[in-house]
Protein backbone atom coordinates (compact mmCIF):
# COMPACT_ATOMS: atom_id res chain seq x y z
CA UNK A 1 0.00 0.00 0.00
CA UNK A 2 3.07 2.31 1.08
CA UNK A 3 5.23 1.77 -1.79
CA UNK A 4 1.77 1.75 -4.34
CA UNK A 5 0.49 5.49 -2.46
CA UNK A 6 4.51 6.54 -3.22
CA UNK A 7 4.44 5.57 -6.87
CA UNK A 8 0.95 7.32 -7.09
CA UNK A 9 2.65 10.12 -5.48
CA UNK A 10 5.68 10.44 -7.76
CA UNK A 11 3.53 10.30 -11.30
CA UNK A 12 1.56 13.18 -10.23
CA UNK A 13 4.66 14.89 -9.60
CA UNK A 14 6.55 13.75 -12.80
CA UNK A 15 3.03 14.79 -14.72
CA UNK A 16 2.56 18.22 -13.15
CA UNK A 17 6.28 18.99 -13.89
CA UNK A 18 5.83 17.95 -17.40
CA UNK A 19 3.07 19.75 -17.62
CA UNK A 20 4.51 22.95 -17.04
CA UNK A 21 7.28 22.33 -19.12
CA UNK A 22 4.73 21.87 -21.72
CA UNK A 23 2.80 25.17 -21.10
CA UNK A 24 6.62 26.74 -21.37
CA UNK A 25 7.55 25.63 -24.24
CA UNK A 26 4.17 26.38 -26.11
CA UNK A 27 4.42 29.94 -24.74
CA UNK A 28 7.68 30.38 -25.99
CA UNK A 29 7.32 28.88 -29.24
CA UNK A 30 3.97 30.51 -29.99
CA UNK A 31 3.40 33.03 -27.62
CA UNK A 32 4.87 35.96 -28.64
CA UNK A 33 2.37 38.40 -26.38
CA UNK A 34 2.72 40.76 -28.71
CA UNK A 35 -0.53 40.21 -30.97
CA UNK A 36 -1.08 41.69 -34.32
CA UNK A 37 1.23 44.34 -33.97
CA UNK A 38 3.86 41.36 -33.53
CA UNK A 39 2.87 39.77 -36.65
CA UNK A 40 2.48 43.60 -38.62
CA UNK A 41 6.72 43.91 -37.66
CA UNK A 42 7.59 40.62 -38.57
CA UNK A 43 6.02 41.52 -42.22
CA UNK A 44 2.81 39.82 -42.41
CA UNK A 45 -0.57 41.09 -42.92
CA UNK A 46 -2.61 39.12 -40.09
CA UNK A 47 -6.83 40.12 -39.98
CA UNK A 48 -7.33 42.64 -38.28
CA UNK A 49 -8.37 41.64 -34.60
CA UNK A 50 -12.17 41.80 -34.50
CA UNK A 51 -14.05 43.88 -31.64
CA UNK A 52 -17.61 44.59 -30.56
CA UNK A 53 -18.01 47.63 -28.59
CA UNK A 54 -19.91 50.14 -26.84
CA UNK A 55 -19.93 53.29 -28.69
CA UNK A 56 -18.81 56.70 -26.26
CA UNK A 57 -21.00 58.59 -28.87
CA UNK A 58 -24.56 56.91 -28.58
CA UNK A 59 -26.27 55.79 -25.55
CA UNK A 60 -26.75 52.13 -26.60
CA UNK A 61 -25.43 51.55 -29.74
CA UNK A 62 -22.26 49.06 -30.44
CA UNK A 63 -19.29 49.11 -33.06
CA UNK A 64 -18.33 45.85 -34.54
CA UNK A 65 -14.95 45.95 -36.81
CA UNK A 66 -16.78 43.75 -39.09
CA UNK A 67 -19.78 46.35 -39.42
CA UNK A 68 -16.91 48.15 -41.53
CA UNK A 69 -16.01 45.86 -44.29
CA UNK A 70 -15.03 46.85 -47.35
CA UNK A 71 -13.97 50.31 -45.84
CA UNK A 72 -10.20 51.56 -45.33
CA UNK A 73 -10.16 51.55 -41.45
CA UNK A 74 -7.67 54.06 -39.08
CA UNK A 75 -7.95 52.49 -35.67
CA UNK A 76 -6.01 54.19 -32.81
CA UNK A 77 -6.28 53.40 -29.15
CA UNK A 78 -5.97 56.50 -27.34
CA UNK A 79 -7.29 57.57 -23.32
CA UNK A 80 -8.41 61.17 -22.42
CA UNK A 81 -5.37 61.23 -19.96
CA UNK A 82 -2.89 60.85 -22.52
CA UNK A 83 -1.12 63.80 -23.49
CA UNK A 84 -0.09 63.48 -27.04
CA UNK A 85 -3.20 61.87 -27.77
CA UNK A 86 -4.47 65.41 -27.39
CA UNK A 87 -1.58 66.67 -29.61
CA UNK A 88 -2.92 64.13 -32.56
CA UNK A 89 -6.35 64.53 -32.21
CA UNK A 90 -7.12 67.14 -34.23
CA UNK A 91 -4.84 65.56 -37.05
CA UNK A 92 -6.81 62.58 -36.84
CA UNK A 93 -10.15 64.05 -37.09
CA UNK A 94 -8.78 65.85 -40.54
CA UNK A 95 -8.05 62.46 -41.73
CA UNK A 96 -11.53 61.25 -41.74
CA UNK A 97 -12.55 64.69 -42.98
CA UNK A 98 -10.61 64.51 -45.97
CA UNK A 99 -10.50 60.74 -46.50
CA UNK A 100 -14.50 60.05 -45.53
CA UNK A 101 -16.06 60.20 -49.35
CA UNK A 102 -13.39 57.83 -50.27
CA UNK A 103 -14.73 55.20 -47.96
CA UNK A 104 -11.91 55.85 -45.39
CA UNK A 105 -13.36 55.39 -41.08
CA UNK A 106 -10.97 56.56 -38.52
CA UNK A 107 -12.16 54.47 -35.21
CA UNK A 108 -11.16 55.63 -32.01
CA UNK A 109 -10.51 53.21 -29.25
CA UNK A 110 -11.02 55.01 -25.78
CA UNK A 111 -9.06 52.51 -23.78
CA UNK A 112 -8.84 52.31 -19.78
CA UNK A 113 -10.11 55.38 -19.19
CA UNK A 114 -13.74 57.21 -17.37
CA UNK A 115 -16.26 57.42 -20.30
CA UNK A 116 -17.13 60.76 -19.13
CA UNK A 117 -13.02 61.90 -19.24
CA UNK A 118 -13.74 60.45 -22.87
CA UNK A 119 -16.53 62.66 -24.07
CA UNK A 120 -15.81 65.52 -22.99
CA UNK A 121 -12.55 65.17 -24.89
CA UNK A 122 -14.09 64.55 -28.10
CA UNK A 123 -16.56 67.33 -27.66
CA UNK A 124 -13.59 69.38 -26.73
CA UNK A 125 -11.30 68.69 -29.78
CA UNK A 126 -14.75 68.56 -32.00
CA UNK A 127 -14.21 64.77 -32.74
CA UNK A 128 -16.74 63.42 -35.24
CA UNK A 129 -15.50 60.01 -36.06
CA UNK A 130 -16.83 57.29 -34.28
CA UNK A 131 -15.04 55.97 -31.02
CA UNK A 132 -15.57 53.31 -29.04
CA UNK A 133 -15.00 52.53 -25.32
CA UNK A 134 -12.81 49.92 -23.72
CA UNK A 135 -12.62 51.05 -20.22
CA UNK A 136 -10.97 47.29 -19.18
CA UNK A 137 -8.38 47.77 -22.16
CA UNK A 138 -9.75 44.02 -23.50
CA UNK A 139 -8.57 44.63 -27.12
CA UNK A 140 -5.41 45.65 -26.05
CA UNK A 141 -3.59 42.41 -26.10
CA UNK A 142 -4.79 41.08 -29.20
CA UNK A 143 -3.89 43.59 -30.63
CA UNK A 144 -0.61 44.26 -29.05
CA UNK A 145 -0.74 47.78 -28.01
CA UNK A 146 1.84 48.48 -25.40
CA UNK A 147 0.85 52.12 -25.03
CA UNK A 148 -1.55 55.55 -25.53
CA UNK A 149 -1.80 56.58 -28.88
CA UNK A 150 -0.97 53.76 -31.13
CA UNK A 151 -2.56 53.63 -34.59
CA UNK A 152 -2.83 50.96 -36.87
CA UNK A 153 -4.53 50.69 -40.75
CA UNK A 154 -6.96 48.38 -41.91
CA UNK A 155 -8.05 47.78 -45.45
CA UNK A 156 -10.23 47.18 -47.46
CA UNK A 157 -9.96 43.16 -46.77
CA UNK A 158 -10.13 43.15 -43.37
CA UNK A 159 -6.18 42.87 -43.28
CA UNK A 160 -3.63 44.94 -41.46
CA UNK A 161 -1.32 47.16 -43.64
CA UNK A 162 2.00 49.48 -43.18
CA UNK A 163 3.21 50.04 -39.84
CA UNK A 164 2.17 50.36 -36.13
CA UNK A 165 2.21 53.93 -34.78
CA UNK A 166 3.51 54.29 -31.31
CA UNK A 167 2.82 58.07 -30.41
CA UNK A 168 0.99 60.82 -31.63
CA UNK A 169 0.31 60.64 -35.79
CA UNK A 170 1.50 64.45 -35.95
CA UNK A 171 5.35 63.52 -34.68
CA UNK A 172 7.88 64.41 -36.88
CA UNK A 173 8.97 60.69 -37.11
CA UNK A 174 5.59 59.34 -37.52
CA UNK A 175 4.04 61.39 -40.34
CA UNK A 176 5.43 59.77 -43.25
CA UNK A 177 4.66 56.26 -41.98
CA UNK A 178 0.69 57.55 -41.42
CA UNK A 179 0.71 59.15 -44.56
CA UNK A 180 1.48 55.95 -46.24
CA UNK A 181 -0.57 53.87 -43.64
CA UNK A 182 -3.56 55.88 -44.76
CA UNK A 183 -2.65 55.19 -48.63
CA UNK A 184 -2.18 51.67 -47.93
CA UNK A 185 -5.60 51.31 -46.34
CA UNK A 186 -7.23 52.75 -49.03
CA UNK A 187 -5.71 50.57 -51.14
CA UNK A 188 -4.17 53.56 -53.42
CA UNK A 189 -1.29 53.12 -55.84
CA UNK A 190 2.11 54.89 -55.11
CA UNK B 1 -28.74 70.44 37.49
CA UNK B 2 -31.89 69.17 34.96
CA UNK B 3 -31.04 71.66 32.44
CA UNK B 4 -27.41 70.10 32.41
CA UNK B 5 -28.20 66.53 32.15
CA UNK B 6 -30.90 67.73 29.23
CA UNK B 7 -28.29 69.46 27.18
CA UNK B 8 -25.76 66.24 27.68
CA UNK B 9 -28.48 64.48 26.17
CA UNK B 10 -29.34 66.35 23.19
CA UNK B 11 -25.30 66.66 22.63
CA UNK B 12 -24.85 62.76 22.72
CA UNK B 13 -28.16 62.17 20.14
CA UNK B 14 -26.08 64.77 17.78
CA UNK B 15 -22.93 62.94 17.92
CA UNK B 16 -23.99 59.71 18.07
CA UNK B 17 -25.30 59.42 14.66
CA UNK B 18 -22.30 61.41 13.35
CA UNK B 19 -19.95 59.18 14.76
CA UNK B 20 -21.67 56.30 13.66
CA UNK B 21 -21.42 57.59 10.03
CA UNK B 22 -18.12 59.06 10.12
CA UNK B 23 -17.16 55.54 11.15
CA UNK B 24 -19.11 53.99 7.78
CA UNK B 25 -17.23 56.52 5.52
CA UNK B 26 -15.27 54.94 3.29
CA UNK B 27 -11.50 55.73 4.12
CA UNK B 28 -9.35 57.09 0.91
CA UNK B 29 -5.98 55.29 2.04
CA UNK B 30 -8.02 51.58 2.35
CA UNK B 31 -9.49 52.27 -1.30
CA UNK B 32 -6.49 52.95 -2.73
CA UNK B 33 -5.02 49.52 -1.22
CA UNK B 34 -8.38 47.96 -2.27
CA UNK B 35 -7.80 49.18 -6.32
CA UNK B 36 -5.81 48.44 -9.16
CA UNK B 37 -4.08 50.92 -11.72
CA UNK B 38 -5.48 49.33 -14.83
CA UNK B 39 -2.29 50.55 -16.95
CA UNK B 40 0.75 49.40 -14.45
CA UNK B 41 -1.61 46.24 -12.31
CA UNK B 42 -0.21 47.77 -8.62
CA UNK B 43 -2.64 48.70 -6.32
CA UNK B 44 -3.47 52.91 -6.62
CA UNK B 45 -1.40 53.51 -3.75
CA UNK B 46 1.49 52.35 -5.20
CA UNK B 47 1.11 54.35 -8.22
CA UNK B 48 1.66 57.81 -9.92
CA UNK B 49 0.61 56.83 -13.49
CA UNK B 50 -2.25 60.01 -14.76
CA UNK B 51 -4.74 57.18 -14.49
CA UNK B 52 -3.86 56.21 -11.23
CA UNK B 53 -4.09 59.94 -10.42
CA UNK B 54 -7.60 60.36 -11.71
CA UNK B 55 -8.78 57.70 -9.91
CA UNK B 56 -7.20 58.91 -7.03
CA UNK B 57 -9.06 61.95 -7.54
CA UNK B 58 -12.59 60.18 -8.84
CA UNK B 59 -12.46 58.56 -5.55
CA UNK B 60 -11.89 61.36 -3.56
CA UNK B 61 -14.49 63.28 -5.09
CA UNK B 62 -17.08 60.69 -4.25
CA UNK B 63 -16.22 59.86 -0.51
CA UNK B 64 -16.70 63.90 -0.33
CA UNK B 65 -20.08 63.05 -2.52
CA UNK B 66 -21.23 60.46 0.03
CA UNK B 67 -20.51 57.06 -1.99
CA UNK B 68 -20.01 54.33 0.33
CA UNK B 69 -16.88 52.26 -0.45
CA UNK B 70 -19.24 49.23 -2.09
CA UNK B 71 -20.68 51.68 -4.32
CA UNK B 72 -17.25 53.72 -5.43
CA UNK B 73 -15.72 50.09 -6.05
CA UNK B 74 -19.18 49.10 -8.32
CA UNK B 75 -18.76 52.34 -10.35
CA UNK B 76 -14.95 51.80 -11.12
CA UNK B 77 -15.75 48.08 -12.04
CA UNK B 78 -18.63 49.21 -14.37
CA UNK B 79 -15.84 51.75 -15.81
CA UNK B 80 -12.93 49.34 -15.76
CA UNK B 81 -14.09 45.85 -15.49
CA UNK B 82 -13.56 43.48 -12.20
CA UNK B 83 -9.78 43.54 -12.94
CA UNK B 84 -10.01 46.95 -11.19
CA UNK B 85 -10.25 45.07 -7.88
CA UNK B 86 -7.58 43.98 -6.00
CA UNK B 87 -9.15 41.29 -4.44
CA UNK B 88 -11.27 39.22 -6.93
CA UNK B 89 -14.96 38.86 -5.85
CA UNK B 90 -16.09 35.68 -3.80
CA UNK B 91 -18.77 34.62 -6.73
CA UNK B 92 -18.42 32.47 -10.00
CA UNK B 93 -15.48 31.73 -11.73
CA UNK B 94 -13.30 34.53 -9.29
CA UNK B 95 -14.28 32.42 -6.73
CA UNK B 96 -11.92 29.89 -8.00
CA UNK B 97 -8.86 32.24 -7.16
CA UNK B 98 -10.37 31.82 -3.10
CA UNK B 99 -11.25 28.07 -3.47
CA UNK B 100 -7.71 26.76 -4.92
CA UNK B 101 -5.23 27.87 -2.24
CA UNK B 102 -7.62 26.87 0.09
CA UNK B 103 -7.70 23.09 -1.97
CA UNK B 104 -4.09 23.09 -2.69
CA UNK B 105 -3.55 23.68 1.33
CA UNK B 106 -5.63 20.82 2.02
CA UNK B 107 -4.37 18.52 -0.29
CA UNK B 108 -0.97 19.48 1.07
CA UNK B 109 -1.90 19.05 4.75
CA UNK B 110 -3.45 15.12 3.76
CA UNK B 111 -0.02 14.68 2.22
CA UNK B 112 2.13 15.17 4.52
CA UNK B 113 -0.07 13.48 7.25
CA UNK B 114 0.12 10.39 5.05
CA UNK B 115 3.74 11.23 4.79
CA UNK B 116 4.03 11.29 8.43
CA UNK B 117 1.48 8.18 9.58
CA UNK B 118 3.51 6.22 6.30
CA UNK B 119 6.90 7.01 8.14
CA UNK B 120 6.27 6.35 11.47
CA UNK B 121 4.46 3.02 10.75
CA UNK B 122 7.89 2.37 9.27
CA UNK B 123 9.69 3.44 12.20
CA UNK B 124 7.25 0.70 14.23
CA UNK B 125 7.77 -2.54 12.19
CA UNK B 126 11.52 -1.59 12.16
CA UNK B 127 11.62 -1.26 15.93
CA UNK B 128 9.35 -4.98 16.24
CA UNK B 129 11.70 -6.63 14.38
CA UNK B 130 14.45 -5.33 16.42
CA UNK B 131 12.88 -6.43 19.37
CA UNK B 132 11.50 -9.72 18.15
CA UNK B 133 13.56 -10.83 15.53
CA UNK B 134 16.91 -12.54 17.30
CA UNK B 135 19.39 -13.28 14.95
CA UNK B 136 18.65 -17.37 14.60
CA UNK B 137 22.00 -17.97 14.93
CA UNK B 138 22.88 -15.82 18.01
CA UNK B 139 19.60 -17.19 19.89
CA UNK B 140 21.13 -20.57 18.71
CA UNK B 141 24.71 -19.95 21.02
CA UNK B 142 22.78 -18.05 23.57
CA UNK B 143 20.93 -20.93 24.20
CA UNK B 144 23.66 -23.03 24.39
CA UNK B 145 25.43 -20.54 26.86
CA UNK B 146 21.94 -20.85 29.24
CA UNK B 147 22.50 -24.59 29.10
CA UNK B 148 26.19 -24.78 30.03
CA UNK B 149 25.28 -22.79 33.21
CA UNK B 150 22.10 -25.20 33.73
CA UNK B 151 24.80 -28.29 33.87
Amino acid sequence: MTGRAKTVGQSIAIAAVIGLLALLVWKLAFGDGQGAAGALAKGENPVAPAFTLSRLDAADGKLSLADLEGKAVVVNFWASWCIPCKDEAPALQKTYEQYRKQGLVVVGVDAQDFRQDAKRFAKRFGITYPIVYDGSGSTLGKWGVTGFPETFFVDRTGRLVGERIQGGIDAERNREAYAEGVRLALGKQQ
Amino acid sequence: MTRLLAAALAALALVGPAAAAAADRPVQADLEAEIVCPTCKTTLDQSSSPIATRMKAYIRAHIAAGDSAAEIKAQLVDQFGPAVLAEPPKRGFDLLAWLLPLGALAVGAVVVAALAWTWSRGRESAGGQEENGLDPDLERRVDEELARYDD
